[in-house]
This record gives C-alpha cells, sequence and structure tokens, in this order.
C-alpha cells in the first residue's frame, strides 16, 4: 500500500513537471504556435496505447496456451486502458487538426487504420459483454485480442508506408524527420509521464478483473451448496419411487 | 496566444479523460469489494 501511494506520488508530480515543460519550456514552433504543444500528450497517449495493446497480444497468446484466468484478466484490463489512451489520441488529433489542416478529420491511411483499431477493441469489449460462460469469453475473446492486434503494426507503419494527411514521423523517420532537442527532452518527459499514469491505471483495471474473478468463483461456490441438498434430495425421491 | 483555445480544450480532454476513468475503476473495486464480503459473510452462514 505504501508503495502504491509512494508510485501515485511520484506520477502527480511527473504531470505537473511535464505539463509545466510543455506549455512553458517547450520552445515554440515557428509555424503553428500553442497548438503545436498537443503534440506532447498526443504522442504519448500513442506510445502508451502500444504499450497497453501489445500486454493485451501476450495476455491473449499466454491465455490460450495456459487457459490460467490471470491472463484472461490482464487482456480485458490492457484492452480498456488501451481503449482510453486511443481516445485521447482520437481527440486531441483533430483538436490540432482543425487550426492546422483546417479540417476536423480525413480519411487517410493513418486516421482510418487508427479509427477501425478503436472500433475492434470497442468490439472486443462489446463480445465480452454478450457472452455469459466466463471460459467460452475468455477463449472467444484472447482470439478475437490477437485477430484485433494485426492492426496495430499496420497504424504504425501507415505513413511509412502511404502518403498520407496525417504529418510523417518526426522520430525514427528517417532523413529529416528529428526534433529540436529541447522539444524532444520535454517529448521524452512527457511520454515518461503518461506512460506511468497508464501502468498506475492499468494496475487497478486489472486488480479490478481478479477481484471480479474471485466474486464469480464465492457466487459459484454458494450456488453449488445450495444446489446440492436439492439434488439429493431428488435423487432420494425417484429412488424412493423407483 | 493564437489558437490557445484548442491547446486548452486538449489539455483538459487528456487528464479529464484520464482521472473520470480511474475514478470509474476505483468505484468498480469499491463495489466488487462490497460484493466479496456480502458473499463471504453469506457462505459462513450457511
Amino acid at each position: 500500500m505504501k508503495a502504491r501511494w509512494f508510485f501515485t506520488m511520484v506520477v502527480a508530480a511527473l504531470i505537473f513537471f511535464a505539463g509545466y515543460a510543455a506549455l512553458f519550456v517547450a520552445p515554440d514552433e515557428k509555424t503553428m504556435h500553442a497548438v503545436q504543444r498537443i503534440f506532447y500528450f498526443h504522442l504519448p497517449s500513442w506510445i502508451a496505447m502500444f504499450s497497453a495493446l501489445c500486454v493485451v497480444f501476450y495476455a491473449n497468446v499466454a491465455y490460450l496456451v495456459t487457459k490460467k484466468r490471470k491472463f484472461d484478466a490482464l487482456g480485458v484490463a490492457g484492452v480498456e486502458v488501451g481503449v482510453m489512451c486511443c481516445t485521447i489520441g482520437l481527440i486531441t488529433g483533430p483538436l490540432w487538426a482543425r487550426p492546422v489542416w483546417g479540417i476536423w478529420w480525413t480519411w487517410d491511411a493513418r486516421l482510418t487504420t487508427t479509427f477501425i483499431l478503436w472500433i475492434l477493441y470497442i468490439s472486443y469489449l462489446l463480445l465480452r459483454g454478450l457472452l455469459e460462460d466466463p471460459e467460452k469469453k475468455a477463449t472467444l475473446s484472447a482470439i478475437f485480442g490477437i485477430f484485433a492486434f494485426l492492426d496495430v503494426p499496420l497504424v504504425y507503419l501507415s505513413n511509412r508506408l502511404w502518403r498520407t494527411q496525417h504529418p510523417q514521423p518526426v522520430i525514427a523517420g528517417g532523413n529529416g524527420s528529428g526534433l529540436d532537442p529541447l522539444m524532444g527532452k520535454v517529448l521524452l518527459l512527457c511520454v515518461v509521464a503518461v506512460f506511468c499514469v497508464m501502468v498506475l491505471v492499468y494496475i487497478d483495471r486489472y486488480r479490478l478483473e481478479l477481484l471480479r474473478n474471485e466474486c464469480d468463483e464465492l457466487k459459484f461456490e454458494i450456488e453449488s451448496r445450495n444446489t446440492q441438498p436439492a439434488n439429493l434430495g431428488a435423487t432420494s425421491t425417484r429412488r424412493a419411487g423407483s | 496566444m493564437k489558437n490557445f483555445e484548442f491547446l486548452l480544450t486538449a489539455w483538459i480532454v487528456v487528464w479529464a479523460i484520464f482521472f473520470a476513468y480511474e475514478i470509474t475503476v476505483a468505484r468498480r473495486i469499491t463495489q466488487v469489494r462490497e460484493e466479496i464480503a456480502r458473499l463471504r459473510q453469506q457462505l459462513n452462514g450457511n
């Protein structure tokens, strides 16, 4: 519990310093000015989302191999957190695009594959809600999660493979890409801050799923205890009748 | 600052979503814990 509070305090401090650095320390971009600073939260939210979805992929494969429920819990927690980060990216993107491009949205390869990714993982959560049997729910959602993950590399590579309205990559984008050193440092701080927030939320969501599993087990135990005497009664009645 | 309202909106949206989500998770944890305590009591009572 102490470690948890310490981590929360560290994350709160990181949020404060990252916010301050993004708004006041990072140099002004010559053409976009203030609105360019959205980038310091837009890109980190995607990095956090990709990290969460990679854990989901690992958890889905691990569940299918081992059939351990903890991996199903890890998977569903990651999907919810990933969808949250994706939602942030899908909102901050258009808020940057409107003053820079003059439009909120365009169906280019990057934006479309990202939107499909969001829909896929929302469908994953809806699918779980439709299934009752815990084992069937876990197996089907693991298979669906692996299928949905196919879109993750496509999102990452989309603006490298095709010409897009979305800007070309500024980091590891080849010749002509790169950031001002101070911008790079501020971005790194923001990436660390948003990533730590994601980890904090992910741990809580995972705990919730484990508690739900415990709750289901207790319900099953109570149900089996209640049905046992009734079944025995039914058997003895049948025996008496025969 | 030009277009500051877009930056401000993005800033609010990011942290509002994170905090709102964390609050819903914390509330759900409390509810499930209460449910577990109730079920344990029921199980011990039987």
